[in-house]
């Protein structure tokens, strides 16, 4: 059989494309959630109606994404079982738990109150209204939470057994599975991770609109009241996605060290591949560039910083870090078959973590800048203040304004670095999950031992095509809509409810005239 | 009673609580084309669901999961087995979510009317194929000593299993009309009962027929009082829409799926998966299940929280109780 066309190798495709393209909905989701949430609460304890309109806007972009996340969800689901029925077999004691935990605690709380915020907002008193999307905001972090156990447990099999009889793992210790630190720590680095991506698309289009109104200031405009107001709206959530992005960059890289750490303990073959080290070297060093040629073990060409490896990995300058070679020659010893076995594709690991850390960190700093420039008004010399609805200037120091040149291109790097942490979430994602190959659950099953036995070529091949031409389509409609309601902007003639509506009964008389109103929100 | 048998009872009743939900929105989405006459009516029927069609189909995922983690042979041979209809279901529950949040996102005539196209295909075809999957479940399909599925597709759609298919799909699109009438008001309503009427009396034909077959086929003194009260809700929703009693219609329409499914689940037992190669090769609930402490644990968490989901399930359709018609669906924007 060609090789190329082995089921394990298409059901693995399958599992990576379907992934990865679900994990580009998840952080959204995650984030806009809380940003959501922390918008309308704003909003109900101010009154602001920037913060109103902020919160339908970003609103909305929440729910064309969560949309998505929700159906793409499904198929995760259930692939486990079609193209993994020996994983499934195999894992299910323990793997199926936290999933079925994150049906029950996660996935209904986000169902359940996703569909009354929507439709609620005339119908629930706006304190309740603003709980529901703090309830939908906690579902997705206790969702990730249960998932991110399961997945830490393939990456570092804990709290179980492997009964002798069947040949299977046996859940032994719950509590170890879901407080491991390898859970714990990838939970802080996934979630620090899912901020910066909502805090930078949440940047890069307040930018959009901020540049847009500067630029027609530029021209000599005047900015009539509705786009003041879209002004007023963007640049609150400018400050707010700023504030989250060097937050939530500043998590991500300590909680990178943390996790870095704890796989050069679990999984060093994983951390070798990561900086193509191929030999056991003290101290070791940090590679920036390498061409590596797996067939001979070496890098043909390498750029390295002495020592820096050794400090990722043991916080000190000089003790070994072990080789991709080594590791090999033990795993080969201890699990039978030849050292390459054991050696993930390098070029995909080492490639992998370095774009993962480089459109991360890219995106981070540009928070850090950018909270610095647009830093708050009282801070400035009088004459450099703007009011709540202006584009703020984006100040150096206290009185010397960026060049018109900077200016622009402050603005547009805002713009631009809108997606890059979701280039490094896949990035990411590719880099673990392939840098634990040969393994589906590390030091336990291996991934061609997987697969589904019974299902055949033409089978797995009719669902990758099917998935990946669907899911093509649907990205196609998901960011042109995306597109479209983000470039209209804050629809800031939309008023909120008038009075708190209540949530008892309403008397005869009121609840006839309340029968007869058109819904504030239909499909 | 063993715990694995506890959660036999529990994955039943997930799955039927499922199709008790899930069922009226696959109805009322196959209504979008034959009960609604123009855009509003159909997006008044849209509408009934909106709220609420995403957390009903929670109720999938928690029986996938809860299935996967207390009887993972039964989750690996099923899906692996049913590869196909599966893919099928799946790719539908994804367009057809996807076209309930974005339809009217667009105003554009093109963009609506091809997302009520897939709304009303992507609630039909999952609608009878879930039918098609649970008539094999019950009859048993080809499984080999090793659990695997050894059959091929062609398996999978026998005359039973698509007379159960064409069942489903009959009752889950009565059961919408029943909901369409209880949640609507003007015009729509009154249409509504009306086609209710066929539909509860097709669904009525189907019932006998495909559930008596299950009964000679695998069913026991356990199934039979089910099958007598699936066919008696059935009667008696007839009865209640004929009346103009919506409420008392949709009960009864609700527990005729409930009874339904509770026959498929009550002749399944002890099996969860026969095999029609060798009985000795069945999957059942001892051979199957997970080890008693996951089931342990697993019981905890499911009797925490499935109350609560309930209540705070139930506790939407109290905000939304409000029955729609036209004049309350807002000009498109």
């Amino acid at each position: 059989m060609n090789l190329a066309l082995a089921p394990e190798t298409l059901a693995r495709w399958q599992f990576g494309i379907t992934t990865v393209y679900h994990f580009l909905f998840v952080p959204l989701t995650i984030s806009l959630a809380a940003i959501t949430a922390g918008l309308e609460t704003a909003w109900v304890r101010t009154g602001k109606q920037k913060y109103f309109h902020a919160t339908k806007f970003w609103g909305k972009l929440f729910l064309i994404n969560i949309a998505m996340g929700v159906v793409t969800g499904i198929v995760q689901e259930f692939q486990f079982g079609m193209n993994w029925s020996d994983y499934s077999r195999f894992v299910g004691d323990v793997f199926g738990a936290p999933l079925a935990m994150e049906a029950l605690l996660a996935f209904f709380f986000e169902s359940t109150f996703i569909g009354l915020w929507i439709f609620g907002w005339d119908k629930l008193p706006k304190k309740i209204h603003c709980a529901c999307i703090w309830i939908v905001a906690v579902g997705t972090l206790l969702s990730s939470y249960f998932i991110l156990a399961a997945n830490s447990w393939m990456q570092h099999p804990t709290g179980y057994r492997v009964d002798p009889a069947t040949g299977k793992a046996q859940l032994t210790d719950i509590w170890a599975v879901l407080t491991q630190n390898t859970t714990l720590v990838v939970v802080f680095h996934t979630l620090t991770a899912a901020f910066l991506t909502g805090a930078a698309f949440v940047v890069g289009i307040a930018s959009l609109h901020l540049w847009r109104a500067k630029r027609r200031r530029l021209r000599g405009e005047e900015l009539g009241e509705k786009q003041r107001h879209q002004v007023g709206a963007m640049r609150a959530s400018l400050r707010l996605g700023l504030v989250v992005a060097v937050i939530a960059g500043l998590g991500t890289a300590i909680s990178g060290d943390s996790l870095g750490k704890v796989m050069f303990e679990q999984q060093p073959m994983k951390m070798a591949a990561a900086e193509a080290l191929w030999d056991t070297q003290a101290p070791a060093p940090f590679s920036v560039f390498a061409v590596g040629d797996v067939s001979k073990g070496h890098n043909s060409v390498e750029i390295e910083v002495p020592g820096v490896l050794s400090f990722l990995a043991h916080s000190n300058f000089s003790e070994a870090v072990p080789g991709i070679n080594d590791i090999a020659r033990q795993e080969a010893a201890r699990y039978g078959g030849k050292p390459d076995d054991y050696i993930p594709s390098i070029f995909m690991t080492f490639w992998g973590f370095r774009l993962m850390i480089g459109f991360g960190m890219t995106s981070f700093v540009a928070g850090v800048i950018g909270l610095w420039t647009t830093r708050k008004k009282l801070w400035l010399a009088p004459e450099f203040r703007t009011g709540e609805d202006e584009v703020p200037r984006l100040m150096l120091t206290r009185t010397r304004e960026m060049g018109p040149f900077l200016t622009k291109w402050s603005w547009r790097i805002g713009i631009l670095t809108m997606g890059f942490p979701l280039i490094a979430n896949s990035f990411g994602w590719i880099f673990t999950e392939m840098g634990r190959q040969p393994w589906a659950v590390y030091g336990l099953l291996k991934t061609g031992k997987a697969v589904s036995p019974g299902v055949g070529q033409g089978e797995v091949i009719t669902s990758l095509a099917v998935f990946t031409v669907l899911y093509a389509v649907l990205a196609v409609v998901e960011v042109r809509l995306l597109v479209k309601y983000a470039k209209a902007g804050p629809d800031t003639d939309e008023l909120p409810p008038a009075r708190d509506p209540r949530l008892r009964l309403p008397s005869a008389r009121t609840g006839a005239e309340a029968d007869e109103k058109p819904l504030t929100f239909a499909y | 009673m063993h715990l694995h048998d506890f959660w036999y009872l529990l994955i039943a009743l997930l799955w039927t609580g499922y199709f008790f939900l899930e069922g009226f929105d696959f109805g009322i989405g196959v209504l979008t084309r034959t009960l609604a006459r123009d855009r509003t009516e159909r997006r008044v029927l849209i509408n009934t669901i909106g709220p609420v069609w995403d957390a009903n189909e929670v109720w999938l995922i928690t029986a996938g999961a809860a299935t996967f983690a207390a009887f993972p042979d039964w989750y690996a041979t099923l899906f692996s087995g049913f590869y196909l209809p599966l893919l099928a279901i799946l790719v539908c529950l994804i367009l057809r979510g996807v076209a309930f949040e974005y339809r009217h996102k667009r105003n554009e005539e093109r963009w609506q009317r091809n997302w009520e196209q897939v709304i009303f295909w992507c609630s039909l075809l999952p609608a009878f194929l879930w039918g098609v999957a649970f008539a094999n479940l019950v009859r048993g399909v080809p499984i080999g000593p090793d659990k695997n599925f050894t059959g091929s597709v062609l398996d999978l759609l026998g005359p039973y299993a698509l007379l159960g298919g064409l069942f489903t799909l009959v009752l889950f699109t009565f059961h919408g009309a029943v909901f369409a009438a209880l949640k609507t008001v003007g015009e729509i309503r009154d249409r509504a009962r009306a086609q209710a009427m066929w539909y509860g009396l097709a669904a009525g034909v189907l019932a006998v027929a495909f559930l008596v077959w299950t009964q000679v086929q695998s069913g026991n003194g356990r199934s039979l009082p089910a099958l007598v009260t699936a066919v008696l809700a059935l009667a008696a929703a007839l009865g209640c829409t004929r009346l103009g009693r919506e409420g008392w219609a949709f009960t009864c329409s609700a527990l005729a799926v409930v009874a339904a499914f509770a026959v498929i689940f009550l002749a399944l037992f002890p099996d969860v998966m026969p095999s029609t190669t060798d009985p000795r090769w069945s999957l059942t609930v001892a051979n199957a299940a997970s080890s008693p402490y996951t089931l342990k644990i697993m019981t905890w968490v499911a009797g925490f929280m499935t109350p609560l989901v309930i209540g705070y399930q139930a506790w939407t359709y109290w905000v939304f109780r409000q029955r729609i018609g036209t004049r309350h669906i807002p000009a498109a924007h």
